[in-house]
């Protein structure tokens, strides 16, 4: 791509607006005047039906796509009319994207703030009943109950899935790269890999609770359950981030450690592996930041506790986000929601702020210690 | 080191060599193993559902008549939200690659992909609390004025918990997927054929139609298919914002439901026969997502043999 003007034209003199180079081209000052007279427009008319922001903005888009666009076909001709149209529009459609990102967190931050409290981070719902909300609410007493039983299962369910993922994700990339190349095998791995990363969540946690509920059955609900049904969701990614990491280290790392007589295994646990490390490592942070904030399988395999469990070997726990879609589908007290929605808001807040520390995490690792490739 | 491969005798490094390999291989069959078992198990545990007495199931009238309502349900809302996530998508992703500076480029690039980063269950609790009742006046102003056409049938949901919202929080959701993946491939367009386009006095819309797109087609179908495979599975948002009811044409009132939330919604209180049930909407979900996907990478990996794009 290339930033070449796409008018041939080059820079006409302003002052002589007959220039035969100028003409048949917008002046400088006329898609500014289309955009000003669409928001003077957009807000008269948004006025007729009930003023509102949105309802403004939304005429003044659409006045100014269509104005600009028919001026410039007038002036420039149809060619340049309908460059400038996909111009607008496609500048508008990530203006458009931007709205949902900035809406939530902006939501997230404004409800989930005033919920950030000592009594939030270190105190489960164990005792906390619908009665204890109500006298909360009508005596005007900040809220009670917290989230630390669900922040408890969220580390320790997300710690178990990773530690079953990572080494079968790591040695099937090893495989995939060290052993593999182009045998049927792989690409049978490669290929259902990528079709791993399309399993509904909600399908991984069935499977994690069909497989424990054939093993110790029915309704098996407990945090290793839940680990598993992540492990599904998480071992593609690895295996991914993993393959593509391995696949940079330089060959020649490889063939010199061969020359020296070292082992085809050792080679690749001391030479290979150190080389990609820090690239495989934010792969696996990212693979943490995917499913620590899934719902859906845990729901169907740890259930919900108002209680703290540290042990993932038996009875129900409680996550983030089971906390957040309880809280607010089935709230403490049914009369008095308020305090509910605060506890899911804060709790949703705590749940991106993880999500994000874990995003910049991996972008950091990988940019501080990227791989030597040698050149 | 203390050791290397000299010292140690040759026997150890043979063990070694074949303790590693077949631990890799093994790691590599037993992906392959869990795809197998997730569907195996599903179909046992769905088993009964199968073979029970139709009167037994919800709705008394067997399997079928049980899961077809929410297929079409999780088919509509699929639809809803690729219809509106491709061109947004396709157009923030030429955004990136063609029109915005360069040194812009990958920073915009990474705050798309903060939309994907955030999770599910948020943006089920934003659509239901905040999306939901900011979209009901634009509900009344569909069903006023094009409330003869079916979808658009009254009464309007007052709480704007309809097919149409969850729609659109999916389409949020599956915008970065669309985006992230086509961006890739408008950024391998040949720079050749785009620089021989604007140089013949191409407007750089043209170029992008002329040289740009019919290379990507591939990659924007198949960018779209795994989009689908997202938006059909996806649970938490349509459980939240889905006041769920029985099968309707209407987008804009209260019905209809998907497999996914129709599993979150009624699994935690399932036992028995009507968790067999659940199961087994579950398996006919993996088909359905299973299918969507292989597909969408079969359309990629095909393209990757002759794009000659490296």
């Amino acid at each position: 791509m290339t930033n070449a003007t796409l008018t041939p034209v080059p820079a006409a003199p302003v002052a002589n607006r007959r220039n035969r180079l100028s003409k048949g081209r917008l002046p400088r000052w006329a898609i500014p005047v289309v955009g000003l007279s669409a928001l003077v427009l957009g807000a008269a008319g948004s006025t007729l039906g009930g003023f509102s922001i949105a309802s403004m903005l939304i005429y003044t888009a659409l006045l100014f796509v269509v104005g600009a666009t028919a001026v410039t076909v007038i002036v420039e001709g149809r060619r340049q009319g309908t460059n400038s149209f996909f111009t607008y529009l496609i500048h508008g459609c990530f203006i458009l994207a931007l709205i949902p990102l900035i809406s939530v967190l902006y939501t997230v931050l404004e409800r989930g703030l005033p919920g950030m409290t000592s009594n939030f981070l270190f105190t489960s719902m164990n005792g906390m009943t619908g009665a204890v909300d109500n006298q909360s609410v009508a005596d005007g007493t900040p809220v009670l109950g917290g989230a630390y039983h669900a922040v408890v299962g969220t580390l320790l369910i997300t710690a178990f899935s990773t530690i079953i993922s990572v080494p079968i994700g790591m040695l099937a990339a090893i495989y995939l790269v060290e052993y593999g190349q182009g045998k049927a095998l792989s690409r049978g791995i490669t290929f259902f890999v990528d079709v791993m990363t399309g399993i509904p969540s909600i399908v991984a946690g069935l499977f994690a609770g069909a497989l424990f509920g054939i093993l110790f059955g029915p309704s098996t609900r407990m945090g290793i359950v839940a680990a598993v049904a992540l492990s599904v969701l998480m071992i593609p990614t690895v295996v991914r981030s993993t393959e593509e990491m391995l696949k940079i280290v330089p060959n020649e790392l490889r063939e010199a450690s061969y020359a020296l007589g070292v082992r085809k295994w050792r080679t690749i646990a001391q030479v290979v592996i150190p080389t990609a490390i820090s690239g495989i490592a934010s792969g696996v942070t990212l693979a943490i930041a995917r499913v620590i904030g899934e719902t859906a399988p845990i729901l169907v395999t740890a259930g919900l506790a108002n209680n703290i469990n540290f042990n993932v070997f038996s009875n129900w726990m409680a996550t983030l986000p089971t906390f957040i879609y309880y809280q607010i589908l089935s709230p403490t007290s049914p009369t008095n929601i308020d305090p509910s929605a605060q506890r899911a808001w804060a709790a949703a807040l705590l749940l991106i702020i993880m999500v994000m520390v874990l995003n910049l995490g991996a972008r950091l690792i990988a940019r501080v210690f990227s791989p030597k490739t040698g050149r | 080191m203390t050791t290397n491969a000299l010292t140690s005798g040759p026997g150890s490094g043979r063990t070694g060599d074949r303790v590693f390999s077949t631990a890799a291989r093994s790691a590599g069959i037993l992906i392959l193993l869990t795809l197998f078992a997730v569907a195996l198990f599903l179909f046992v545990q769905a088993l009964p559902a199968f073979t029970a007495d139709p009167a037994d199931l919800s709705g008394g009238q067997g399997f079928f008549s049980y899961i077809w309502p929410i297929v079409i349900g999780t088919v509509i809302a699929a639809a809803i939200a690729i219809v509106l996530a491709t061109p947004v998508g396709l157009g923030v992703a030429l955004f990136i690659s063609h029109y915005a500076p360069r040194k812009l480029a990958a920073p915009l690039g990474y705050v798309i992909d903060l939309l994907a980063a955030i999770p599910s269950v948020i943006y089920g609790i934003w659509g239901y609390l905040v999306l939901a009742p900011v979209l009901v006046p634009g509900y009344e102003w569909l069903n006023q004025h094009l409330g003869f056409l079916p979808v658009f049938g009254g009464p309007v949901s007052q709480t704007g918990k309809t097919m149409l919202t969850a729609g659109v929080v999916l389409a949020v959701m599956v915008l970065p997927i669309i985006t992230s993946l086509s961006r890739e491939i408008f950024l391998q367009a040949p720079g050749l054929h785009e620089e021989a386009a604007l140089a013949l006095g191409a407007t750089r819309w043209e170029m992008i139609r002329m040289s740009v797109l019919p290379f990507a087609r591939a990659g924007i179908i198949s960018a779209v298919m795994l989009g689908l495979g997202r938006a059909l599975g996806e649970t938490m948002a349509v459980a939240l914002v889905l006041s769920t009811g029985t099968l309707i044409p209407s987008l804009i009132k209260s019905g209809n439901q998907t497999i996914a939330a129709e599993i979150a919604l009624n699994f935690p209180e399932a036992f028995g026969l009507r968790m067999s049930e659940l199961i087994a909407a579950g398996l006919v979900l993996f088909v359905i997502t299973l299918a969507v996907n292989m597909i969408a990478r079969w359309i990629i990996s095909r393209h990757q043999q002759f794009s000659g794009a490296n």
